[in-house]
């Protein structure tokens, strides 16, 4: 069975040794003139203010936590999706279920206006 | 694993790591050209035969850029960052049919890297899932406040419409019954009422349309490029990146077009099918033609996909953010699990 | 030494040191990407157990979903460097080992009650990671219950998620 999986692997590896060999390659060969403006934050040509690490929005948070939620949803779907073709109506029906409660949620969130920017 | 297995798979992943470099170096000049051809100019033409050369000239400026890292920026994640992105980008190809499996002095060879995963389409999915670090870290490990806030809008975009791409696959996954990428490319092997072609794309045509929105969501592409809108974010989460660090985002972001056309070929058209013409005696007796062939019409898809990518970006103006936000929830992901149900409902109804 | 050996001493290696690294450094995007490369190698070890759906969703969800939302805790918070605690090291540390003893001694006690042993490489084993017995388990009567339960827990998620950066938003 993990043999099946060896090609994955590999091809993981070379992606990572391609993306190291690049920036590795990069720093021998490119030049290296610093200067103290070059290694400031670039920030439109003024100095900089303060560090960058501020705190932001809330919202940023609560997408995260939405779309871990749906994304469980989701996980649940595919083992469905696969072998629907062996289950009866009874997993339609739990499925219903399953989707349906789920879409209250999605209702409250959307009437809750939880996802509206502005 | 034989010696030979091990010879054909470094064979295997030495062909599409070059494709890939290739492809997207003439991607790159595919889109200039075609933008050019938008906004009637006339596009790269000085390096080689009509500016044919010119992405590999990109390349080595890149490598003769000097390498500029913020002293305060985190030197390691700054490091990590692109090479996160790349790698995904790679590895992302294990699971993609070239062609069908053919049989060469008695040995079967299927041009997959990895063919007959089960779960194919879900790893595919789970391995793009990481991608959302290398764009993230890029951000804040810059320092830089364009960069974190373009990282963070990026990240936050990305696992938006995450949901509506796989959701949106879930009708394909019921009709086929499968998630293993080469049982689904062969069940679009045959045709409908004797001449149209069993594709994905005829049953599920809302999937596939929820799925190529998610798709130019994914890649952050216009009009979903807002990590990168220039006119307030500057480069977005890679403002701090130069030279070939800022390359391989740039080589990352359109190996991902190619390979999200690459799948929406494989899932909804039939991926490498070429209908009618493979069924010719000719191409059914030579298997080595017949994959050629294959080949062939999976490139031919692919391409015409990526045109479609390159057309909505040069047509279309960019989202403002929160219309970005409001179309991926409260648009694509009820469609998305409309069409999902709704399959599920009608295909319960044809079989009962 | 056979394949899934090997691959189970890499991964194992690779799962310990990762996991050492999240409570070992002291920056905490450092600790939170410790913890996504701990869960790839996780992965890794439930395809040695023949578990290929496990181990892809050990990465969607795992790696590729609720670690996004610590790494953006974190950057939300801000969290610097962390500060080294001067008050009564020794106490917290005999504490905080006597704790994850008996939590790990309760584990191992828990996992002899429920676990089923089949024979790896088995066929049956094979068959049992496969996506469609894990479908055909989960709408079987015996999980169907639990399932529906879990759209429950997730609604209440939901709703709690909302009505606690709801507050902060007005």
């Amino acid at each position: 069975m993990i043999e099946q999986y060896i090609p994955v692997i590999a091809m993981i590896v070379t992606g990572i040794l391609f993306g190291v060999v690049s920036v590795k390659a990069h720093e021998i060969l490119g030049p290296q003139r610093p200067n103290k403006s070059k290694e400031t934050p670039y920030e439109s040509g003024m100095e900089p203010v303060a560090s960058a690490h501020e705190r932001f929005s809330v919202k940023f948070y609560l997408v995260a936590m939405l779309f871990i939620l749906f994304d469980i949803e989701i996980v649940f779907m595919y083992p469905w999706a696969a072998s629907f073709r062996e289950l009866g109506g009874f997993a339609l029906w739990a499925m219903l279920l399953f989707v349906v409660t789920l879409f209250v949620g999605y209702i409250y969130i959307v009437k809750k206006k939880a996802l509206k920017w502005d | 694993m034989e010696l030979l297995d091990i010879g054909i798979l470094a064979a295997k992943i030495f062909i599409v790591l070059h494709v890939f470099l290739i492809g997207a170096a003439y991607v790159v000049l595919y889109e200039r050209k075609l933008s050019a051809w938008v906004q009637k100019r006339v596009g790269p033409n000085r390096v080689g035969w009509r500016g044919s050369l010119q992405s590999f000239a990109d390349v080595l400026k890149l490598v003769k850029k000097e390498n500029i890292v913020p002293k305060a920026a985190h030197q390691g994640f700054h490091f990590l960052a692109p090479i996160i992105t790349i790698a995904i980008a790679i590895a992302l190809w294990c699971v993609i049919p070239f062609a069908g499996p053919f049989t060469v002095a008695g040995k079967v060879i299927d041009l997959t890297i990895a063919p007959g995963l089960d779960v194919g389409i879900l790893l595919l999915l789970a391995l793009s899932s990481l991608g959302v670090y290398g764009i993230t870290i890029a951000g804040w490990s810059s320092n830089n406040k364009y960069s974190l806030l373009g990282g963070l809008r990026s990240a936050a975009q990305m696992i938006s419409y995450e949901l509506s791409m796989g959701l949106s696959l879930i009708g394909m996954m019921l009709v086929m019954g499968s998630l293993n990428v080469s049982e689904i490319v062969v069940q679009q092997s045959g045709y409908w009422f004797g001449f149209l072609p069993k594709w994905n794309v005829f049953v599920q045509p809302i999937g596939f349309l929820i799925f190529l929105v998610a798709a130019f969501a994914e890649t952050n592409r216009a009009p979903f490029d807002l990590a990168e809108a220039e006119p307030e974010l500057v480069g977005g989460f890679h403002t701090e990146y130069s030279g070939l660090r800022f390359g391989l985002f740039f080589l990352g972001e359109y190996g991902n077009v190619i390979l999200m056309s690459a799948l929406m070929a494989t899932l909804f058209f039939g991926g490498y099918n070429a209908p009618w013409l493979q069924d010719l005696a000719f191409f059914q007796q030579n298997e080595v033609l017949r994959a050629v062939l294959q080949i062939g019409a999976f490139s031919f898809k692919t391409f015409m996909l990526v045109t479609v990518f390159i057309w909505v970006r040069w047509s279309i103006p960019r989202f403002r953010y929160d219309q970005l936000m409001n179309l991926g929830w409260r648009v694509m992901f009820p469609i998305a699990l409309l069409n999902a149900v709704t399959t599920a409902v009608v295909l319960q109804a044809i079989r009962s | 030494m056979s394949l899934d050996l090997t691959f189970f001493i890499i991964l194992a290696i690779m799962a310990a040191v990762s996991a050492l690294m999240v409570i070992l450094r002291k920056n905490p995007i450092t600790s939170a990407m410790s913890l996504v490369l701990h869960f790839v190698s996780l992965a890794g070890l439930y395809l040695t157990l023949h578990a290929q759906f496990m181990a892809v969703i050990q990465m969607l969800v795992y790696a590729g979903a609720i670690m996004v939302l610590v790494v953006f805790v974190i950057m939300l918070l801000n969290l610097g460097r962390e500060e080294k605690m001067a008050v009564r090291q020794s106490a917290r540390a005999a504490i905080g080992i006597g704790a994850s003893m008996v939590l790990g001694a309760l584990l191992i006690w828990g996992l002899t009650q429920v676990m089923r042993p089949v024979a790896a490489g088995s066929s049956q084993a094979m068959v049992n990671g496969q996506i469609a017995s894990v479908g055909k388990a989960l709408f079987s009567t015996a999980y169907v219950f639990p399932f529906e339960m879990v759209s429950l827990v997730l609604l209440a998620a939901a709703v709690g998620a909302v009505v606690l950066t709801k507050r902060n938003l007005k």
